[in-house]
């Protein structure tokens, strides 16, 4: 294996990280917004949400993402791979982002909600000014875990045809004739990614447990 | 549309094959990984530097890793250190020695938060070892780790699939082939969706009947 070898891995990872920065986005807000409908028990909507986050988190990545890449062309949505990887990610991660979401909202103490109502707060003043800073602060160490789960399942993504870290790997093995190295540098590149978000969510855990035995 | 269905019906045998081999290999799996995660677990709180190093690194190591690399490793890499799995082997020892480190941390944390006192009186009553391990200390564990051990071994359904990639037949392979050989995407791979929510569900069932066992144990 050569230097441009390598060097084409890595740019491999320029996609992983797009697709992986997109999803863990545009998976936060969702994943609010499905807690949020449950949480609320908004007729319909929640039973819907309910069931939808139950059927996705037992679907595995790769069906979804087969299923979406050539299903959605034969109903007439037009979609190319990158557009599927994506779409697949985002429902997936929202649906485990909806459940760590949802569990801080159903621990969050009732009183201060109340408190903001007597103060005569708005829904919106209630929901921005104390609800979400302190759910969102709850919600961090799940919601790191989800993030390194995310960033896990990406190579699966080649399998439509994505140009990512692990495609660029295979295409390496299969002109070298020598397929472990390029693996091993794919490796090397997701550990320590992984590894910097594993240590982070400990660290924020310790934090919380150490402010929860301080209150 | 009802058309496809009719033809993912008239493929049933195929489907239900990959079912089959979906639920084995993640049965074969789990099992394997919890019997090696328990036998890892006690180096995890060992008081001596190496085996604690040792295990937490092969711990943190598997955690840190996308498992379809892990699986690239074993069964593109590996013959060329010599070592040749075809893909059901290679699978397997995938979906197990990565399962064993979650395994082993989910029994360690379980471990933990267990009260001393019943292992204390094991040993006032000659337990030691091997023996006060197997008898004393682990059936309350897996008691109270049940239900984490559950969602792990929807994990492992769910990690399954990536197999698909090395060719073995197993649920998503065997939507892949329908959806391959008449063109009904939808309907073949919202059947596969069904049927590993299906699978999810039973294995939730299952945890909260051991989670009843549990409750009359205590």
């Amino acid at each position: 294996m050569t230097a441009s070898d390598a060097l084409s891995i890595l740019k491999g990872a320029g996609a992983t990280l797009t697709l992986s920065v997109l999803g863990i986005l545009l998976g936060l807000p969702i994943g609010l917004a499905l807690a949020i409908a449950r949480w609320a028990q908004v007729p319909l909507l929640g039973r819907i949400v309910a069931l939808y986050v139950s059927l996705l988190r037992a679907t595995p990545l790769v069906t979804l993402l087969l299923l979406l890449f050539f299903a959605l062309p034969n109903v007439g949505v037009p979609i190319g791979p990158y557009s599927a990887a994506l779409l697949a990610l985002v429902m997936n991660t929202s649906a485990f982002n909806c459940e760590v979401w949802r569990a801080s909202l159903l621990a969050f103490p009732k009183d201060q909600y109340e408190a903001a109502q007597s103060v005569g707060m708005g829904a919106a003043l209630r929901f921005r000014r104390i609800l979400l800073p302190q759910i969102a602060r709850a919600s961090l160490p799940g919601l790191v875990n989800e993030m390194s789960m995310l960033i896990k399942v990406t190579p699966v993504l080649a399998v439509v045809g994505v140009v990512d870290i692990t495609r660029a790997a295979q295409r390496v093995g299969a002109e070298t004739y020598e397929p472990l190295p390029p693996y091993l540098v794919a490796l090397a590149i997701y550990v320590p990614i992984v590894f910097a978000l594993l240590m982070l969510q400990r660290w924020l855990e310790r934090r919380q447990s150490k402010a929860e035995l301080a209150s | 549309m009802i058309r496809d269905f009719g033809v993912v019906w008239s493929e049933r045998g195929l489907l239900l094959e990959g079912l089959e081999n979906t639920a084995i290999i993640a049965v074969v799996s789990a099992v394997l990984a919890l019997a090696f995660g328990a036998v890892l677990t006690p180096a995890l709180r060992s008081r001596h530097r190496l085996p604690l190093w040792l295990a937490r690194t092969f711990v943190d190591g598997m955690r840190c890793m996308p498992f379809l690399l892990l699986v690239y490793v074993i069964y593109y890499g590996l013959p060329s250190l010599g070592l040749r799995l075809d893909n059901w082997g290679s699978g397997l020892a995938a979906l197990v020695l990565y399962n064993t480190a979650y395994m082993a941390e989910i029994l360690r944390g379980a471990w933990e938060a267990q009260a001393p006192e019943p292992a204390e009186a094991g040993v006032a009553f000659g337990f030691h070892g091997l023996g006060l391990f197997r008898r004393i200390v682990l059936p309350p564990l897996v008691l109270a780790a049940g239900p984490v051990i559950g969602n792990q071994m929807i994990q492992i359904i769910k990690d399954s699939a990536f197999l698909t990639t090395i060719a073995l037949s197993e649920l998503t392979h065997a939507a892949s082939s329908i959806q391959s050989r008449h063109y009904v995407p939808f309907a073949a791979f919202i059947t596969a969706v069904f049927l590993y929510w299906g699978l999810c569900l039973l294995v939730e069932a299952g945890v909260s009947a051991l989670g009843r066992v549990a409750e009359v144990r205590r």
